[in-house]
């Protein structure tokens, strides 16, 4: 019984530690990447590459999304709001909870799931096959000329996604709600456009992308870099990658929403 | 007199965590020699590799590489010193974003300001020097591998070093391409001036090939010489080694229980 208890305080002391020192590397991996990201700016032709693989390839993916997520939101929407006799109030609905909420968290879960596990994988790929090795041999910093252009890639491409994302869904309820469903069109529109905030909502909502664009590329560049260089090690970092990014941004999101919408603004 | 070896190892060990793996090694390599540390696998030759390239750092001992005692150099010093040094990876390590082209002008264009005429006249003549112009735009998954290994040879020389490492870069190759490799380590050396470290387990391609030779054993430096005087150095490893026999110093069994006893033969006895 006390082996046992033991045995149980132990491995819970070791899991924590190796948490903690976990979280120590990835911080003095921010804080380096951060220090040496002189290149992705001088050099912003690397950046913009990053920013067609990581950005431009998950166009179709977040289009797509947007609009059938815009049209799911029309139809719920015009369902309850049609018990009230506030069906015109449609637009409103649409566009708040695109632009607000579900703009940046789909647009930063479809973004870890399609471009974070590909930056992990490349990035593991490139340690297991010896590339970084020789890139370090060659006297060039990986983490300036491979990490920090991945990283601000993403970063400054998932704020324009989610915007994407939220512009099609609103197209997306647009559809359904006036054309399938013959919602009327003026009210529509000009609801919209006297509800929504420009600072209050799409300010908070463009904030929100950035964060979750910030902690989806940091995960996907450090668990890349930090993954083991073997199939297996490469595969569960790309696994860990959409995993702990989807949870920071559900995480995130609940924090920034708290900060931002509460409080009678 | 320190300018007659290029690098100078003394007294050096080294662990990983508390694993020793290098036990009070001591070698010289000859400026504009081709010099070769062969062993086992797993005998600690590739670690030795990475401590003369400044990627490890000794846990005892020192290792004076181009003048530089590699343990004091900061992060500039050990870049600056790797600029004058070239490396071989096993696998050749080519960058496969990038086509047969710019992985051989990829250094160039990072740590030098010539023009891109310029470059592309540099990057055609060390592809030609390892016979592979007409492969300038390939990828590198559309390579052999002997073709990604002097792919990889020409993306070492590309700035001219004045060490150029090989780690193992004999294995895997068909007999053609290990002949080349083989060749073109000779040739280069010797064509640039440059002085090599070769890490290899592969008797017959190097001992012809190089000037001088180590033998590591289990961490420790247990016969050198040219390649005449190791053979006839009478120490049974090398022996074996360099004759491939299948039983010696290496056993051919891994320590074991008796036979019988895990057959159940000695119980019923």
């Amino acid at each position: 019984m006390l082996v046992a208890l033991r045995t149980a305080l132990t491995r819970l002391g070791a899991a924590v530690t190796a948490g903690v020192w976990r979280l120590g590397y990835g911080a003095r991996f921010f804080g380096y990447l951060i220090l040496h990201s002189g290149t992705a700016f001088r050099r912003f032709r690397l950046t913009m590459r990053e920013i067609y693989f990581g950005g431009v390839l998950s166009l179709i993916i977040i289009l797509v999304s947007g609009l059938f997520v815009g049209m799911v939101l029309a139809l719920q929407g015009y369902e309850t709001l049609q018990r009230y006799g506030a069906s015109e109030a449609l637009g409103v609905l649409v566009a708040l909870s695109l632009v607000r909420e579900l703009g940046p968290v789909v647009a930063g879960l479809l973004f870890a799931s399609r471009a974070g596990s590909a930056i992990t994988a490349e990035i593991g790929l490139m340690k297991a096959t010896e590339q970084l090795s020789a890139m370090e041999m060659m006297a060039v910093d990986p983490v300036a000329r491979v990490v920090a252009p991945r990283f601000w890639g993403g970063v400054i491409s998932m704020p324009l996604l989610a915007a994407l994302f939220s512009a099609m869904g609103i197209f997306g309820g647009y559809l359904v709600g006036v054309v399938l469903i013959g919602v009327d069109e003026g009210a529509f529109w000009s609801q919209m456009q006297a509800a929504v905030d420009v600072r209050n909502d799409i300010l908070n909502g463009v904030i929100k992308s950035v964060v979750f664009g910030f902690a989806v590329t940091l995960i996907a560049v450090f668990e890349g870099y930090d993954a083991p260089p073997t199939a297996e090690g490469v595969s569960g970092a790309t696994t860990r990658t959409v995993v702990t990014s989807s949870l920071a941004i559900l995480a995130l999101d609940f924090v920034l929403t708290a900060l931002m919408f509460t409080g009678g603004a | 007199m320190a300018d007659s070896h290029i690098a100078v190892i003394e007294d050096l060990s080294f662990a990983y965590d508390r694993r020793p793996v290098l036990h009070g090694i001591g070698l010289k390599i000859p400026r504009g020699k081709v010099v070769a540390v062969m062993g086992q696998s797993g005998c600690g030759k590739t670690t030795l590799l990475r401590i003369i390239a400044a990627a490890l750092m000794p846990t005892r001992g020192r290792a004076r590489v181009l003048g530089s005692d590699t343990s004091t150099l900061d992060r500039d010093g050990l870049y600056a010193l790797r600029r004058r040094m070239g490396m071989l990876f096993q696998f050749g390590a080519l960058f496969t974003d990038m086509s047969v082209f710019d992985n051989v002008a990829f250094q160039m264009r990072e740590h030098t300001d010539l023009p891109e005429d310029a470059i592309r006249d540099l990057v055609l003549l060390k592809l030609e020097a390892v016979g592979l112009r007409g492969a300038a735009q390939r990828m590198p998954g559309e390579l052999s591998g002997g073709m990604a290994r002097r792919v990889a040879l020409a993306r070492a020389i590309a700035l001219d070093p004045q060490l150029i490492l090989y780690d193992e870069p004999f294995t895997g190759l068909d007999p053609i391409a290990l002949g080349v490799i083989a060749r073109l380590v000779r040739q280069l050396n010797d064509s640039l001036g440059a002085t090599s470290i070769i890490v290899t387990h592969d008797v017959a391609e190097t001992l012809p090939l190089v000037d001088y030779v180590y033998f590591m054993a289990e961490g420790r430096v247990i016969a050198e010489g040219t390649a005449d005087e190791v053979r006839r150095s009478g120490v049974a490893f090398v022996e074996q080694f360099v004759s491939g026999a299948i039983d010696g110093p290496v056993p051919f069994h891994y320590p074991a229980a008796g036979y019988e006893a895990d057959l159940g033969f000695a119980a019923a006895a």
